[in-house]
């Protein structure tokens, strides 16, 4: 059966992006270990309310796993310290009897602070508009099984697509370098004949935007892929490094 | 006095009635579309799909989610596949099987002709899909894998491992993000509509033309207009606080039209989905799915004996020590046609029937088992894990326990609700230039909706059908010059918004939304729940008014309106659950039959199958608002079926 663990939370609370923000402790008694890390956080968010208090601002949606919403920094690892897995899969029992846990936004030039743990990652959508798509409109398209795609080709398609854009590697990477995620992108699409069409033009437009939205450079730290909760693997920044280069000597 | 409601279908067969009504209907020309505005709210399959398709015929679309970025919204967590009648596996499948098995599937209470279309269609979706480069399934000779789910006896699902919603949903949005990038769509992310507003014509009659939103990291309340407004916000099941909807989800934009005269259709039918994780503890947020897809290979049962049962409650007996011979495969015994593959309401019924017997097998006696012994044994370990190892990993780290050596434990849980916002064949509501697709409409899916159809139907709304039957209304507005927002229409609708805002805010009393809202989701599931019956329905009623007065007397929201805040959020779609589980009990009152996923249980077989009315019941029930506090006026659509001959579902054989 499952037991009850007390433990106490270090929370950053930041009103707004420019204003200063701070660690808040919070002392937390009895908590069932097969509460999710959120409802937790829930339950502490309860207990503000009905001490009057304004709860703790956290993004949150799906809770399974899928919507890339949550984006918690947990012990110094983002999504916490279980592998594969984002914030909301994380349960209590990871955790033991007087830990003292450290929750944190994801921090990074991209990814603005709005309140508390919730940051700004409009920054994502700008790159996937630079080209992070096939330009084909609505009707018109060839029946689906007239182009053969070999089954190893569309498991590594898949494989990079299943990047949720949470941007767990951004917070992850010591430069704030959006690599993974465009890599992930530009790679799944490169894969297939679908995406091929426009792969050069797709790989340069998308690097050239996450350039200019101030994320950083890759440096190989592989912290990215360890902290990936979809363990989308560097392999597919290698790939994305073949495009560009090879876009760019064709140029 | 009787308003007459004119679904708008179009003449001749069945199987020419789209391809009739494209040849024949009303379209704008290039230069026009650019003159033309349309609001998109929502963001998944059918927000999404709509907002990029509209985009690319050069309307200007303005789209609005409440998350941080289109690509979250709930459609991403879908999880099985989508439905195609491509017959690719040769195995029978047909537009009409496929059609034939929707309307079976939904218990006879869709309507045919958009049934039919929906099939139609269906084809298009996974073309237009693998040529956005979502990478689907495929076989070792490079063509598309298939699988089966409930209520079907072909292979017509197409998949993406066990995020085939998350696949459909990027494409989508991807395509989106390249309107974006066009300047033909405009997004709008974390805010969200508050009201629609209408403006009369020069007919005195009511036409959507904008609405109301906050922008929810400033607070802000800000005005929107368009010549048409499309809401595509998904469905209402979080009304019973534990489902397997996101967090965010809610019913609110549809209650918003309700609540200014566009009709909501069939509110009870509501999907229990068979295959959840059970509930464990009073602190739980929400209920996770385990796909339908698990049911291809996975065997439903609980213990023959009540001992075995009592046992296994007490948690003194390990599953697996209890021998074949001593498990009943209650579907497999019950169903052997369809075996495990049974539709979602009979699956869940018939957990509920086992359960209610003693026949549970977790600690609160709710939970059934799922078991993949049998695949393991048959298919070996590797291939079970490359077909659901994700689905696997995900129930481990829930619950703590391995699927490969243990049963997992399920139970029903609500899933998607079928009943929405009423529209007729265009997708049109009952208020002009106002349109509902996706979820949030209630049209294809009659009592119960089968496993990968929503997918299916959000991305026919969205890429083949809004498009087109949209033009039939907007051809006449080409002369409509762009609105200004500093019409007293806008006014007056923003002064509400903030109205409701202000007296949420100044309630000032002492219980979260969290625990109004969980009190609501217990009265739900305990009388607006699996099985119904009149007295539940009235007591359910009863104590809404109650959960209600409480909302308006004793609620708290902390911080300020003005600025980001969470719980201004959740109030006010709380408010709108509220009203929501009123009309679901309306209509559950009303609807003296059982049909799908709506059971009430003065309407059953010796067998305890749903026994239908179809003398009585034979029509769509479309709620309209008479105003707060008092009780909705109820129209009804009859259904004719012309092509189908209307019989009782049969599972067995």
């Amino acid at each position: 059966m499952d037991k009850n663990i007390s433990f106490t939370l270090k929370v950053w609370r930041q009103r707004g992006p420019k204003e200063k923000g701070q660690f808040v402790s919070y002392p937390m008694k009895d908590i069932p270990t097969d509460t999710s890390f959120l409802e937790m956080l829930d339950i502490l968010n309860e207990q503000l309310i009905n001490k009057g208090e304004e709860p703790i601002v956290f993004d949150h949606d799906c809770r399974e796993g899928i919507c890339g919403m949550c984006s918690l920094y947990i012990n110094g690892h983002a999504h916490g310290p279980a592998t594969g897995a984002t914030t909301c899969q994380l349960y209590m029992r990871r955790f033991n009897d007087g830990d003292v846990i450290t929750v944190e936004p994801w921090r990074s030039a991209g990814f603005p602070i709005i309140r508390d743990l919730m940051v700004d990652r409009s920054a994502y959508d700008k790159i996937m508009q630079a080209g992070g798509y096939t330009s084909v409109n609505t009707g018109g398209v060839p029946d689906a099984n007239s182009i053969p795609i070999s089954k190893e080709k569309a498991d590594l398609a898949m494989d990079a697509a299943s990047c949720i854009g949470c941007g767990a590697c951004v917070a992850a990477c010591k430069n704030g370098s959006a690599m993974l995620f465009v890599s992930a992108k530009v790679s799944q699409l490169a894969l297939l004949p679908q995406g091929q069409v426009e792969a050069a033009r797709r790989a340069k437009a998308m690097i050239a935007k996450m350039d200019e939205l101030g994320f950083g450079n890759c440096t190989n730290t592989r912290a990215c892929e360890a902290e990936c909760p979809k363990c989308v693997s560097i392999s597919n920044i290698a790939r994305l490094n073949r495009e560009f280069i090879c876009a760019k000597l064709k140029d | 006095m009787a308003k007459t409601i004119d679904s708008k279908i179009p003449e001749g067969p069945l199987a020419e009635k789209w391809t009739n009504y494209k040849a024949h209907q009303k379209l704008v020309n290039p230069a026009n579309k650019r003159k033309l505005d349309i609001i998109i709210v929502g963001s998944g399959l059918a927000g999404a799909s709509a907002a990029a398709t509209l985009g690319d015929l050069g309307f200007k679309v303005k789209c609005f989610c409440i998350q941080d970025s289109p690509r979250r919204a709930h459609s991403i967590a879908a999880q099985g596949g989508i439905n195609a009648a491509k017959n690719y596996q040769n195995d029978g499948d047909s537009i009409y099987r496929l059609f034939y098995d929707t309307i079976k599937g939904g218990d006879y209470r869709s309507r045919e002709a958009n049934v039919y279309r929906l099939a139609e269609v269906s084809n298009n979706i996974i073309d237009q899909c693998v040529a956005q480069g979502v990478p689907f399934a495929r076989e070792y000779g490079g063509t598309l894998a298939n699988r089966s789910f409930g209520g079907a006896q072909v292979s017509r699902t197409f998949y993406a491992r066990g995020q085939t919603g998350q696949q459909l949903l990027l494409g989508a949005y991807s395509a989106l993000s390249r309107q974006v990038k066009l300047g033909n769509v405009e997004l709008f992310t974390r805010c969200e509509m508050l009201d629609v507003v209408l403006i009369k014509d020069e007919n005195g009659e009511n036409r959507a033309r904008g609405i109301i939103y906050r922008d929810l990291v400033t607070g802000q309340i800000k005005r929107c207009s368009a010549h048409a407004v499309v809401i595509g916000t998904g469905g209402y099941g979080n009304a019973y606080f534990l489902s397997t909807n996101a967090m965010g989800s809610n019913g609110s934009a549809a209650i918003q039209c309700y609540r200014k005269g566009a009709w909501f259709a069939n509110p009870a039918f509501a999907q229990i989905h068979p295959t959840c994780i059970p509930v464990h503890g009073d602190k739980q947020s929400k209920l996770t799915l385990m796909s339908e897809s698990l049911r291809n290979d996975g065997r439903i049962w609980v213990p023959k004996k009540l001992e075995d049962a009592k046992a296994l409650q007490a948690g003194t007996l390990n599953p697996n020590d209890i021998p074949d011979e001593d498990r009943d495969f209650y579907l497999e015994r019950r169903y052997p046609a369809f075996g495990n593959l049974v539709p979602r309401d009979v699956a869940s019924r018939a957990a509920k029937e086992r359960c209610d017997k003693g026949y549970g097998v977790n600690n609160t006696g709710l939970a059934v088992f799922l078991d993949f012994k049998y695949a393991i044994q048959r298919l070996g370990k590797d291939v079970v894990a490359d077909k659901y190892g994700n689905l696997f990993d995900m129930y481990q780290e829930i619950t703590d326990v391995n699927p490969y050596e243990n049963p997992m434990m399920i139970f029903p849980a609500i899933h998607y609700t079928m009943g929405g916002i009423w529209v007729d064949y265009e997708l049109q509501t009952s208020i002009k230039g106002l349109f509902a697709i996706g979820e949030c409409n209630f049209s294809d899916h009659g009592a119960n909706r089968l496993g990968a159809s929503a997918l299916m139907q959000g991305l026919a709304d969205g890429y083949f059908v809004l498009p087109y039957t949209i033009q039939n209304y907007l051809s006449d507005q080409i002369q409509v010059p762009r609105f200004s927002t500093d019409l007293p229409e806008f006014k007056a609708a923003e002064d509400g918004v903030k109205e409701q805002i202000e007296k949420i805010m100044n309630i000032k009393g002492k219980r979260s939304v969290d625990s109004i809202h969980k009190e609501l989701g217990h009265i739900m599931w305990e009388y607006v729940g699996m099985g119904r019956t009149k007295e539940s329905l009235e007591t359910a009623l009863k104590k809404l008014e109650e959960v209600e007065k409480s909302f308006w007397s004793d609620l708290f929201v902390p911080g300020q309106a003005d600025t980001l805040n969470v719980e201004l959020e959740k109030a006010l779609r709380l408010r709108d659950f509220i009203e929501v589980g009123k009309l679901m009990a309306y209509d559950g009152l009303n609807r003296e039959e059982s049909c799908g996923g709506h059971f009430r249980e003065e309407y059953q077989t010796p067998e305890g199958e749903a026994l239908r009315q179809d003398d009585k019941f034979s029509y769509v029930a479309c709620w309209e608002y008479q105003g707060a506090g008092k009780a909705p006026e109820l129209l009804k659509e009859p259904l004719n079926y012309e092509y189908i001959k209307v019989q009782t579902r049969n599972y067995k054989n």
